[in-house]
């Protein structure tokens, strides 16, 4: 039989149901390999002990209605756990231990899922590559010393080293989409509000949502049906109808039309990408769908205004570690010294250049030249979206401008790292539902992923459209094994 | 437009956090490059275009003013760097 630890969700919990594999069994399996897999730095915080116990007790008494059944599952370190350490990758939460629960994870937790561990991240999710995490680099399965993408970095990882069957991440400018890319992948991004954002570690409000990472797609469309919920906890969640995501999913995508934007064909692109588009443009042809040129004309405008939007609400979300309430404290004469040494020794570099950022775009005489002028463009960004949904139901882009890249390579200048999430971000300054599948290989045989974008609330049409193109385009990983111990 | 070592300091005071001489000129360096990124914002005519300030076109909703917890001061309190009983520490702000 296929080892445990290789099966996708629905396989998982197809056997769990049958009574094939017990909980017990899957929880000791996951817990193995991830004690193998250290060298991939994926967690930050384990909870293997709780997990087997928990998993014996769920085999005491199982219940086979439940969407996860006794399904161990690890998740990003940006999710409040009650009673578990959440750091968010910073040392300035290096000992917090929340006293309540996240709504995304208790939603998991609720249909018998069970914590495996909490996920290495970029700091407060602040990056591209895993890098500016506190806790240190992780490792890419797919080669040595290539970055797993960020910020659900420690995700992306554990997910494509099969040490855990699904995991959630959180995308503010691409932080599922781009990692899932640089890992061969699936993830996720659903609409803003849909996905409660009660007991998430805030970076900026009005861009944040949580979503599913996977195998497949099917697997992100059970992780999302469980996740996905009205929550008055959250005051940006949305009341709509929501669907059964998962039993709902079709790959009769006949007749659905999908356009292609001629803005995202940007200069310097690599002919790879450029190849994997046209490619993908095929699939899509060959599932049935219709291809139709679309315009997106603010596109290029979308990075620079997400880098005056995410830091200034970032600036301010950020503004409650004051060394007070909880985290870290450094000593200081004065209230004031406190605050600034705290500060100054609990943030990495990132994150306090974009909280300087953030406060110099909304400090008095900037705020009307940056602040509201970034606010202004983000209409435009979205009205691209909806003159384009006239005309089309989905949206097919590249997932990244390149695959996964050396550790340290872009780390010492901003802007070329910034420019990862070039094709990721105007879905977030949209509030749109985005997702990343595998599509295919550079030269280097690193993987590389194309996107799909939806109408607000369509989740299942990004999903059917995703998982048609997926039996058509037959990846497979080929990862090696090379960091177990 | 370039942001100074003078500008970098007084932002520094503002987000309180404390910078050291050389790192201050790298902030320097790393955020001009930054906003030599965001002018081009600048090639936009915007003066007829409403500001995006929620894309939940929804109104925020208002809960009922009442309480939902129990009593959590404990809770509350767990995490704090310093504490007495039922309070948070703080240095010395009223002489």
């Amino acid at each position: 039989m296929t080892e445990i630890t290789s099966l996708s969700l629905f396989e998982l919990i197809k056997n769990i149901k049958e009574k094939k594999i017990s909980s017990n069994e899957a929880a000791k399996s996951f817990v193995d390999r991830s004690e193998k897999s250290k060298k991939l730095n994926t967690y930050v915080t384990e909870n293997f002990e709780n997990c087997l116990k928990l998993s014996k007790e769920f085999d005491n008494k199982p219940n086979f209605d439940l969407k996860l059944p006794g399904i161990p599952i690890a998740v990003k370190d940006l999710f409040c756990t009650n009673e578990v350490r959440t750091t968010a990758g910073s040392n300035i939460l290096n000992n917090f231990v929340p006293s309540y629960e996240s709504t995304v994870t208790q939603n998991i937790w609720n249909e018998g899922g069970i914590l495996l561990g909490k996920l290495n991240c970029d700091e407060f999710a602040m990056g591209s590559s895993n890098e500016t995490s506190f806790f240190g680099n992780v490792q890419n399965p797919i080669a040595k010393n290539l970055v797993p993408g960020g910020s659900s970095g420690g995700s992306s990882s554990a997910l494509a080293a099969n040490l855990t069957p699904v995991t959630i991440g959180t995308d503010t400018g691409g932080s599922i989409r781009q990692p899932a890319s640089f890992t061969g992948t699936v993830g996720l991004k659903p609409t803003y509000g849909s996905c409660s954002r009660y007991g998430i570690v805030a970076f900026a409000s009005s861009l944040d949502q949580a979503g599913p990472m996977s195998k497949d797609v099917k697997d992100s469309s059970i992780l999302l049906e469980v996740i996905s919920s009205f929550d008055k906890k959250d005051s940006t969640s949305i009341d709509f109808k929501r669907n059964n995501y998962s039993s709902e999913l079709t790959r009769n995508i006949k007749g659905i039309k999908i356009g292609i934007p001629k803005e995202y064909r940007v200069d310097g692109m690599p002919g790879e990408i450029e190849n994997l588009w046209k490619k993908g443009i095929e699939y899509a042809k060959d599932c049935g769908a219709e291809i139709i040129d679309i315009s997106l004309p603010h596109t290029s405008y979308a990075l620079p205004t997400y880098y005056i939007v995410a830091p200034a609400e970032a600036s301010s979300n950020l503004a409650r570690y004051d060394g007070v309430k909880y985290g870290l404290r450094s000593s200081g004469e004065s209230l004031i010294h406190m605050y600034e040494k705290t500060r100054s020794e609990g943030f990495g570099e990132e994150v306090k250049r974009r909280i300087m950022i953030g406060t110099y775009v909304l400090s008095s005489g900037y705020y009307d030249a940056y602040y509201l002028k970034a606010q202004k463009v983000r209409q435009l960004i979205k009205k691209d979206f909806d003159d384009a949904y006239n005309k089309v139901d989905a949206i097919l882009t590249p997932s990244t401008p390149s695959s996964a890249f050396k550790i340290g390579e872009k780390s010492n200048d901003p802007v070329s790292m910034y420019l990862n999430d070039i094709f990721t971000v105007p879905v977030n300054l949209a509030g749109l539902p985005g997702i990343s599948i595998p599509a295919g290989r550079d030269k280097n045989n690193y993987p590389l992923g194309l996107q799909i974008i939806g109408k607000p609330f369509d989740e299942q049409t990004v999903l059917n459209i995703a998982y048609s193109m997926e039996e058509k385009i037959n990846y497979k990983n080929n990862i090696t094994d090379w960091w177990m111990e | 437009m370039t942001i100074d070592l003078k500008t970098v300091k007084h932002i520094s005071k503002l987000s309180r956090i404390s910078l050291e001489e050389k790192k201050a000129e790298k902030l320097a360096d790393d955020m001009n490059s930054i906003f030599e990124f965001i002018e081009k914002l600048n090639e936009l005519k915007t003066e007829n275009v409403e500001p995006l300030t929620s894309i939940a076109e929804t109104t925020l909703r208002f809960r009922d003013d009442k309480i939902t917890s129990d009593n959590i001061r404990e809770k509350i309190l767990k995490n704090s760097p310093e504490k007495n009983d039922d309070f948070f520490v703080v240095p010395k702000v009223v002489e």
